[in-house]
């Protein structure tokens, strides 16, 4: 199973083997891993799974949808990097990506 | 089940669906509205109906319907112009704009002017405020005799909260309750309210209010606060007074009201699933998920209206443009296809942040963060202080179809 790495914002490395076709939020709220809420279940409708993802996974994983950057508009800490966890799905090609977490979700 | 509840169950049930208006104040009055909503999430999930007070306008009754239209603001608008978020249409003398009753781009703009205020640092910053200002309400209340929760403890809290946020006199800080209510209380449905013309005029001595903080803090340093905000942010600091009054509504409202009927539907959910409240001082952990399931529970306001500005279609029907489209929160909240045993008031439940209460989209909560703070740290104090608080009678509900809460509730803790 690929893996992705979640780093907290306090540093902390979580990594989390998961199978693919599994979203980045649900990798995350599935084992636990803090600071990802996902509170709409993954339909890009609360900006609660606000991750940045680092280079250069950027290219690999793929632009944000319309509705996501609608959502992403008004989070704090908005970056280039920023994306919603609940649209990136896990695949092989993505295997050990690496995503930095905010301080937190709203 | 109270015989009430029972007697209106019957009667959701057995009526025909023509006649169903969901939007009747009465059976919100009564605290007897769920099981109108069961009936219209089994039978006419998308339902038409005409209100005496409302007009014509839809009801859109289950999870994933509601979710369609708060996703779909380009279908689905929130401009004050057509009527805004609520399904009373005021005549012209009684419209006001604020950023939630408005679409994109002035929308986006105008809210991310206040957003800074419940950023992740500066919610960081104002828990241990809030703990104090908690623990000293709680070790005041009376002890051995029979109190208002309502006004002691959720009014009490959330106004001391709203006058930190505007930076607002703290002595005056009822008039901010008093505005809130002014503001929500609707003649037409509530005989208590104020006329229309004098609503305005209150609302009008709060614009001056608020003026005068503008106006010290216009030319002073930013401030972090949410009236400095306004005034130094580009997009806000060009508003009409009406805008300015509108956006006040609603900052006052949605930080007030909401957290308000939060706090006191918390503790009548816990006094009427008591093996719940035993499960939570067993492991006061569980504050956690008890959050958000109080906050889904009591679903503070129970709708969000729309407006049509296209055809399309949700659950099947067509809805038309120009249309008026009440998504009820409170109905997607019970639904059994989207949230398991729905029905039940569970403080361990599995998912509890996945609810309607909040809405979804580009309007979602401003605040949600922030409140779910206050209500944490209530209940953490609570669970230290008391193991148990009576309701020794029963609640008063809130005379509206929008703001789903309470006016009192008598309770009363041991001496």
């Amino acid at each position: 199973m690929p893996t992705v790495n979640f780093i907290a914002f306090d540093g902390r490395r979580h990594a989390v083997d998961v199978p693919t076709g599994t979203t980045l939020m649900r990798a995350a709220t599935d084992h636990g891993v803090p600071g990802i809420d996902g509170d709409c279940g993954g339909q890009c409708a609360c900006a609660t799974c606000h991750i940045y993802i680092d280079a250069p996974w950027n290219a690999v994983s793929g632009a944000r949808t319309s509705q996501e950057n609608e959502m992403l508009n008004f989070s704090a800490g908005l970056q280039d990097s920023s994306r919603l966890a609940c649209q990136i799905t896990m695949s092989d090609a993505l295997d050990g990506i690496v995503v930095t977490l905010p301080e937190g979700q709203h | 089940m109270t015989p009430a509840l029972a007697a209106a169950r019957e009667h959701a049930a057995s009526m025909p669906l023509d006649q169903l208006d969901p939007a009747t104040v009465q059976y919100f009055a009564d605290g007897v509205e769920l099981p109108y909503f069961e009936r219209l999430r089994r039978d006419d999930p998308v339902h038409h109906a005409v209100s005496p007070w409302a007009g014509p306008y839809w009801s859109i009754t289950r999870y994933q319907d509601i979710m369609h239209v708060d996703t779909h603001p380009a279908l689905f608008s929130s401009e004050w112009g057509y009527g805004g978020i609520t399904l009373f249409d005021p005549p012209p003398e009684e419209q006001l704009p604020m950023f939630i009753a408005m679409d994109a781009p002035k929308h986006d703009e105008q809210r991310k002017a206040v957003q800074p205020i419940v950023a992740p640092a500066n919610l960081a910053t104002m828990e241990a405020l809030i703990r104090e200002r908690t623990i000293k309400v709680l070790d005041s209340l009376p002890r051995g005799e029979t109190f208002d929760w309502v006004d002691k403890v959720s009014i009490e809290l959330t106004t001391l909260m709203l006058a930190t946020l505007f930076d607002f006199p703290v002595e005056d800080r009822r008039l901010l309750t008093w505005w809130s209510d002014v503001s929500t209380m609707n003649k037409r449905i509530n005989p208590d309210a104020l006329d229309p013309a004098e609503r305005m005029a209150e609302l009008g001595k709060m614009l001056g209010y608020f003026t005068r903080l503008w106006n010290e803090r216009v030319n002073a340093a930013p401030g972090n606060d949410l009236v400095s905000m306004l005034a130094h942010n580009p997009a806000t600091r060009i508003m009409s007074p009406l805008e300015y009054m509108g956006n006040l509504v609603l900052l006052i409202v949605g930080g007030n009201d909401t957290t308000r009927n939060s706090m006191t539907g918390g503790l009548l959910a816990l006094h009427q699933h008591p093996e719940q409240w035993a499960k939570l001082r067993a492991n006061p952990k569980l504050v956690d998920s008890l959050v958000p399931e109080i906050i889904r529970w009591q679903t503070p306001l129970a709708y969000m209206r729309r407006t049509a500005v296209a055809d399309s279609e949700v659950g099947g029907k067509l809805i038309r443009r120009g249309d008026k489209v009440a998504m009820w929160y409170l109905s997607g909240n019970r639904d059994d296809t989207a949230i398991e045993r729905p029905d039940d008031f569970i403080v361990d439940r599995a998912r509890p942040r996945q609810h309607l209460s909040f809405g979804f989209g580009i309007h979602r909560c401003v605040g949600n963060r922030l409140a779910e703070m206050q209500l944490k740290i209530l209940w953490e104090e609570i669970l230290v202080r008391f193991p148990v608080i009576e309701v020794v009678g029963e609640p008063v509900r809130v005379r509206s179809t929008f703001v789903r809460g309470f006016t009192r509730l008598p309770v009363r803790i041991a001496a």
